[in-house]
Formats: C-alpha cells, sequence, structure tokens
C-alpha cells in the first residue's frame, strides 16, 4: 500500500469523528478484499462516514488532493469492484445503514446504501410486500452495492434485475454536489441516468439514497423438482417451457456434480444419480399456479424427466431450494477452491456451451460444477482448484476466460450480474470493440472529469487491450466464421 | 454490399457532412411521434428504410429489429407465435416504427404491471455522431458488461445518436384478459389503484375517466374469473377497444390542447382543481387539457414528487419538458458530448 499525503490524512481526521477513519494496520485488514479473495490489497485509509455532508466533504477534498476513492457496501461483490486501489481512500457506506420510510400505498421504500437487500423485504413484511431482486448473498449484501452492481438474483426472467426494481437514486459527484436519478413517478426528465448508474461499479458517483419499488408477495408460489439422465433433455425443457407460455418466477438448473455435492452437504432429498436436476417455481394467485404447475409437469415429463416431484408443503418448497442456494458452499466442500464464472447465453445454446466447458475442463484438467440460472440464460460454472498449488489459480484465471469467451462466442455476455470489477477486463477486450470502450470512458468522464471514482475497474483501457492483443468477438460475429473454433 | 449495409454507408456519409457542415440532423421514423418534443431546426434524417426483423426466437423471449421496422410488423409477428411486447405501446399512426417507440421512450396501459419500454430493452445497435456503428447490451436478459448506454438511449428523443437495430424482451400473450368498469371520484379511483397494486391480484392496465375506474386483469382463464369476483364491478363488452382509444389517444376525452401529462408517484392526490383528468398507470400517468400557465402546473407536479410535460398543443412547443435543475443540465450536457461529441442530433428537441 502507498501510502495517502500527510496533509490529506489530517484534514480528512478532522472532517470526521475519531472512529470515522481507520489507519492502523490490524484495523485495514478486513477490508482488503471483497468476496472475491483472490485478489487483495491492503487500504491505506478507510473512511466510515454516517452522513452525506461528510460524504460530500470526504468526496471534496479528495478531487482537492488528487485522491482517488474506492465506495465499498459490505463486501460481498464477487468481481473485485471494491478491491482497494493503490494509493486510494476506501470509502465504507457501510454506517448509513437506516431504513427511512416504507410507504405501502404507493409501495416504496426509501433507504440508505448500507441497508441489506433482506432487510428491506423483512420491513416490508408486514404490509404483504418485498423487495424482488434476491442475490443469493441477501442476508449480507448492502442495497447500495446491489445498485452499484445492478445485482440479480433467483427470480430475474419474471421480475427483473436492480434495474427493473428502483425508482430514484440520491447520488454525490466528486464535486460534491448531490444528484437525484429517476423520480418517485415512473420516469423523469433528461436522460434515463437511474439505469446508467445502476451497474456502473462505483465509478461515477457515490450512491447515498435508494428508493426501490416493493411488490405484494404472491399468494403461493410452488416448485416442481425433475430430474433428466441428459443435460440436453433438460435443456431443451426450458426452453418448452417457455414455450408454453409460462414465466416461472424461478428455473434453475445443476449438473451431475453439482447435485452430488448439494445433496451431501443439505440432504435436499435430490435425486443423485440424475445428470441434470430442473428446479422451477411458479407463483402468483392461487389458480393460476394450480394451472402453470400442471402445464410444467406435463413439459417436463414429455421431455424424458425420469423423477418429477413437486414440493407438497412450504417445509419441502424451503428443502428443495436448500440444496440449489448453498449449491456454492457444498462445491467449497469437496474442492480447497473454487472459482466462480457468470456468463450469460441464450438459452438455446447451453447444451453446445457444456460441451465446450467440459472440454476445457479436460484439457486444464480441472473439475467444472455448473450451476445455471437456466430462466435467464444465466450461468455460473464453478471451476474447482487448489491456490496451494502453484500455477494452479493462473490456470484456473485462464480457463475462465476461455468460458467467458465462449459465451460471448454464442450472442451472450461475460457477466450476468456479478460485474467486470477487476476480474473480466480482459475479456471486456473481446466483448467490446475500442470505439464502444472509448463511449464508456467518455461516459465515465462526464460525471467523473478527473477519473478519481474507482479508477481502472470495469472498463480495461486500450491499452491494456492492445497489449492483450485480445480478438474482439462481435455478438458471436468470429473474425473468420468459417473456422472452428470448439 | 445489401441493401442495409448500403444504406448504412450512406446514412455514415450523411453524418460526417453534417458535422463537416455543422449541421443538425433529426431523426425520423414514420413522423408519427413528430409532435412529441420541442419544435426543431435541422435536416431531417430518415431511417424508415433501414427496417426488417434481424432476429426472433420465441423460446429466448428476445426479439431483434433494425430501427425501421413498424410496430405493426413486430406485433403481428409476435401475436402469431402468441407473444406481445410487454410495454403495449401507442403508435400515433400506422406506419409508427421500433426506432420511434424506443427514441420516445413511450409506454402504454400495461406499464405498470409489465415494465416499461426501458425495462424490456436489452442491446442497442447505434451510429454515433462520429458516424462509428455501436453495440452496447446484447440479447439476454441478464448483462452487466459495461455501463448500460442502451437503456440511456431510451427516450433520449434522437439526441444521442442513430438506433439502428433493438434488441428487446418479449413475453407470452396472457391466457385471457377482461376489463371490468366501477363507479366512482377521481381519488377513491387513485386509492384503489394503489390499493389492488399491493395485493396479489392480476392487474395489467388501470384508468379513471369520466366518474368511472377502468381495470384490466390479465392472467389464466382461472386466475381472471378468481380476481373478477374479487373486484366486482360491470365487465364492458370491448376492453380492447377502450383500451386502445386511451393508448392511442383517440377518446374524445384527451382531443383537448394543450395536452399536458403530468407523470406523478402513483399515491399521490388527485389534483380535481385543475378540472376532470384522464388517469392512467395505477395514478402514476394523469392526463389534463388545461390553458393553466406550464410554471404553476410544474410547481405543484414538484411539490408532489412529479413533472409535466407537454404532450400535445395547437401551438409549435418550444419548452415540452421540465427543465433540469443544476448540475443536472450540465451533466446531461457532457453525457450528450461524450456520444456527440460534433452535436450533430444536438436539436433540443428534449
Amino acid at each position: 500500500m502507498s501510502a495517502l499525503p500527510a496533509d490529506f490524512l489530517e484534514k480528512l481526521r478532522r472532517l470526521l469523528p475519531q472512529d470515522g477513519l481507520l489507519t492502523a494496520p490490524e484495523d485495514l485488514a478486513p477490508y482488503e478484499c471483497d468476496a472475491l479473495s483472490a485478489y487483495r490489497r491492503r487500504p491505506p485509509a478507510v473512511a466510515l462516514p454516517r452522513t452525506e455532508e461528510e460524504i460530500s466533504a470526504i468526496l471534496n477534498l479528495c478531487r482537492m488532493h488528487n485522491v482517488p476513492v474506492v465506495a465499498r457496501g459490505h463486501g460481498t461483490g464477487l468481481s473485485g469492484g471494491a478491491l482497494p486501489i493503490e494509493g486510494a481512500l476506501l470509502l465504507t457506506l457501510a454506517r448509513l445503514n437506516r431504513i427511512l420510510m416504507i410507504d405501502p400505498l404507493a409501495r416504496t421504500a426509501r433507504v440508505q446504501p448500507g441497508v441489506r437487500n433482506l432487510a428491506i423485504s423483512q420491513a416490508a413484511a408486514p404490509y404483504g410486500l418485498y423487495y424482488a431482486p434476491d442475490p443469493s448473498s441477501q442476508i449480507a449484501c448492502s442495497i447500495g452495492g446491489n445498485v452499484a452492481e445492478n445485482s440479480g438474483g433467483l427470480h430475474c426472467l419474471k421480475y427483473g434485475l436492480t434495474v427493473h426494481n428502483i425508482l430514484e437514486v440520491r447520488a454525490i459527484t466528486i464535486d460534491g454536489d448531490i444528484i437525484t436519478l429517476g423520480s418517485r413517478a415512473f420516469d423523469a426528465p433528461g436522460y434515463d441516468l437511474l439505469a446508467l448508474i445502476t451497474g456502473s461499479e462505483g465509478m461515477l458517483a457515490v450512491i447515498v439514497e435508494i428508493t426501490v419499488r416493493l411488490l405484494p408477495k404472491p399468494e403461493r408460489a410452488q416448485v416442481l423438482l425433475a430430474a433428466f439422465d441428459s443435460i440436453a433433455n433438460a435443456g431443451v425443457a426450458v426452453g418448452q417451457i417457455i414455450a408454453a407460455g409460462i414465466i416461472p418466477a424461478a428455473m434453475e438448473m445443476m449438473d451431475k456434480l453439482s447435485i452430488q455435492a448439494a445433496e451431501d452437504y443439505v440432504h435436499a432429498g435430490y435425486p443423485v444419480g440424475a445428470e441434470a436436476l430442473l428446479l422451477v417455481e411458479v407463483d402468483g394467485v392461487n389458480e393460476e399456479v394450480s394451472d402453470g404447475l400442471r402445464v410444467v409437469y406435463e413439459v417436463v415429463k414429455a421431455c424424458g424427466a425420469t423423477e418429477v416431484r413437486t414440493a407438497l408443503d412450504e417445509a419441502e418448497r424451503t428443502r428443495f431450494w436448500a440444496g440449489r442456494k448453498a449449491a456454492f458452499p457444498a462445491i467449497g466442500r469437496i474442492s480447497p477452491d473454487y472459482y466462480c464464472m457468470d456468463g450469460t447465453i441464450p438459452r438455446g445454446r447451453l447444451p453446445e456451451v457444456l460441451v465446450r466447458i467440459a472440454e476445457l475442463s479436460e484439457e486444464y484438467g480441472l473439475p467444472v460444477a455448473n450451476v445455471f440460472h437456466a430462466g435467464d440464460g444465466n450461468l455460473h460454472p464453478l471451476i474447482l482448484y487448489d491456490a496451494n498449488k502453484p500455477g494452479e489459480l493462473e490456470k484456473t484465471e485462464e480457463m475462465g476466460g476461455k468460458i467467458l469467451e465462449t459465451c460471448i462466442a454464442v450472442g451472450g455476455t461475460i457477466t450476468g450480474e456479478h460485474g467486470v470489477g477487476v476480474e473480466k477486463l480482459n475479456q471486456m477486450c473481446v466483448q467490446f470493440s475500442s470505439a464502444e470502450l472509448e463511449v464508456f470512458h467518455a461516459l465515465k468522464a462526464a460525471f467523473d472529469p478527473p477519473g478519481l471514482l474507482n479508477p481502472g475497474k470495469a472498463v480495461p483501457s486500450l491499452h491494456r487491450c492492445a497489449e492483450l492483443g485480445a480478438m474482439h468477438v462481435h455478438h458471436g460475429q468470429l473474425p473468420h466464421p468459417e473456422l472452428p473454433r470448439f | 454490399m445489401n441493401i442495409h449495409d448500403q444504406w448504412l454507408a450512406a446514412t455514415g456519409e450523411r453524418v460526417l457532412q453534417a458535422r463537416a457542415e455543422k449541421r443538425k440532423l433529426s431523426i425520423r421514423g414514420s413522423g408519427s411521434k413528430g409532435f412529441y418534443g420541442n419544435v426543431v431546426d435541422a435536416d431531417t434524417l430518415d431511417v424508415a428504410e433501414y427496417a426488417g426483423v434481424v432476429d426472433y426466437q420465441p423460446r429466448e423471449l428476445t426479439l431483434t429489429a433494425r430501427a425501421g421496422t413498424r410496430l405493426e410488423v413486430i406485433e403481428a409477428l409476435l401475436a402469431k407465435n402468441n407473444q406481445m411486447l410487454p410495454f403495449e405501446p401507442p403508435h400515433f399512426g400506422a406506419d409508427a416504427t421500433l426506432g420511434g417507440c424506443v427514441s420516445t421512450g413511450l409506454s402504454g396501459p400495461r406499464r405498470p404491471y409489465a415494465g416499461a419500454v426501458r425495462d424490456a430493452v436489452l442491446g442497442t445497435k447505434v451510429l454515433d455522431g462520429r458516424a462509428q456503428v455501436l453495440r452496447f447490451g446484447g440479447q439476454v436478459i441478464k448483462n452487466v458488461a459495461g455501463y448500460d448506454v442502451s437503456r440511456l438511449m431510451v427516450g433520449a428523443m434522437g439526441t444521442l445518436g442513430v438506433l439502428l437495430e433493438v434488441s428487446v424482451k418479449v413475453l407470452p400473450c396472457p391466457e385471457s384478459e377482461c376489463t371490468l368498469m366501477l363507479e366512482m371520484p377521481a381519488d377513491r379511483a387513485v386509492e384503489i389503484m394503489n390499493l389492488w397494486a399491493a395485493s396479489p391480484v392480476p392487474l395489467s392496465a388501470t384508468a379513471w375517466r369520466a366518474g368511472h375506474l377502468y381495470v384490466r386483469l390479465s392472467g389464466t382463464e382461472s386466475a381472471v374469473q378468481a380476481a373478477m369476483q374479487k373486484i366486482g364491478g360491470a365487465k364492458i363488452p370491448d376492453g380492447p377497444a377502450f383500451w386502445q382509444a386511451l393508448r392511442e389517444q383517440t377518446m374524445p376525452d384527451l382531443a383537448m390542447r394543450p395536452l399536458w401529462r403530468l407523470s406523478m408517484p402513483t399515491a399521490a392526490k388527485a389534483f380535481t382543481a385543475l378540472g376532470q383528468p384522464v388517469i392512467e398507470w395505477g395514478g402514476g400517468v394523469r392526463w389534463y387539457g388545461t390553458d393553466m400557465p406550464a410554471d404553476t402546473l410544474r410547481a405543484l407536479a414538484k411539490q408532489a414528487g412529479g413533472h409535466v410535460t407537454l404532450f400535445r398543443s395547437h401551438q409549435p412547443i418550444t419548452q415540452a419538458f421540465t427543465p433540469l435543475p443544476e448540475p443536472l443540465a450540465a451533466l446531461h450536457q457532457r453525457i450528450r458530448l461524450a456520444l456527440d461529441p460534433h452535436g450533430v442530433f444536438d436539436t433540443g428537441r428534449m
């Protein structure tokens, strides 16, 4: 870590209450990384403001001293978005943790960025309402971080991502100005800056308040489990369910290794011999759920499901989901380390992408477990490796990069919900052309002219892409489409 | 070179020429929404020729089409597969295009319950002010790589560049739909729209006009039947015609000029002092025909957390939208320059 200028630190100390600034090494250690713990760096100092005024003053000071700033929520991000930067102040928003207002009639909640995702739904529950996006880290992750990453979850096909579920954001620019993006109405005058700041990974402004949309809890939600003796059949079933006019609340697929690991871990009652498992949740009013489940049952049977079960009660539904939700830690039990990828593909391309992943797995000698948000095409291959073996992390990253490039080649994207952060910068060079990356840089400069907010994350420099010599694969259009790639 | 590549090359030349001659280009599909926004003094760049569905995958729930593709063509294609555009866009003319729909960002009656145009847009291909062809987003529902420039283009009124292609998420058509009518005053209707939206009722549109609340229910036959029992009121014989007249503004209540659109938090009180409104979007949009000064209306809306648009007028419109406060206005200017540094598309339409 390189030190911050002494006069800057002195002024910062005067801005904040005594417990508002951390500089002792033992206090800084917890801030070395987010949930992508393969990347670590000790921040030179951590500021913990409690108010918008303090944040404004901190940003002003950073601008005057030309000190970069990395904003952080609860540090659960999976792409290193909150990884400290050399010589940058780490600004944690965890202390802005109040739910300011819940309006049950208008179905909105106004919250500070440090409020946990699940806490919003808990506070809304007495009114029969909830906040829809449910990333798997929802007990711990902050809503501010969710906005910065445009977080998803299990229910995106039907209920959307963060960008579809927020109305208004208050943010502070590097100039210390407070801006309001979006509105409490359905739209706002001017450009859709609410969409632009959502998923901007802390690079445009610091989010200090969010108004989220709340939804009525569905009258009923029921989950159906279907086992298949081939991944391809399960993939066909996913397409057929959609073709039958059903929009499931959630539709998840697991492969054999994931099923086995999850079953050993939480005993969800999964059929362990199966090659693929499909979990389909249908929600809505009572009658709609009965009709929907009947259709789903017929479709999966027709697609060759070897076993179909419907959760009979809430306890069984919870158990069915427990296996899926525990898939990552379950893999963590059978491998010293695992590396989680986050590509999205058109659902119909799943079989060929899985074949390619299996080939890569063999080529690199690293096992892969596949967990798939089948409803929205978001694939989470987990590469199993051992960080203690020299060179294995590098090998894993290289293989992960190839998986992401495969996703781009079939018309998908390198990240569905985890963000680019520091992790997928190289693959950004593959997904976007120089001209497109330049637009991203120009947009950042429009918000943050001195370039002090989380610099170097999310959008690679053109220099980096040139050095990498990455082949820009545009939406499936390879430079030489006649050549077989996999 | 096929006709689309030829068009694109010629249009790129046109942009570069405009840049060299310091002229501005106003982008036009069919002109069906030419009334919307501020009047502009610029050369017209027609994009209607750049038409055609590029890709439609019913099982992926995605459709990609060139900007000049007529909405009618898209909707007919979707209907064959029992699918629809979730945002139920107003056409305001038989030849309305996808590009015009996305550029104006206008959504129809289903918006509060199924999302707006911007919610359905997954990706765009754009010609920027340097005549570069750029792609943002994609054809998948979940995608967080790069800033969301696709959604930035929605409602930008052609001031950031030329939309060439748009990918949108589509949805299956509901199995059954029915429209109910209940008699009640405006403020009670606003309250009830909000109360129903907070409970598991399969709403797909709500409106109030002339003393009556109209409610459309959509879903499986059984779900719609159950909700009808819950809500009560009288089933109107031609529901689709009612919602179409509201969406296309052909009902006499919306013939008033000037016509103001107040976009409000859904639960805001009904401003009866402004005259009889038409209310839609669960209370989120209220239409008024009034001669009251713009400033008065803007102040009123602002106080309630909303904003005002002068939607239609017999006079040329010079200030359609609520002006942005500083520092937001300066930020908008910088964002515009990021995509169009020479101001080719800086027509002042918004």
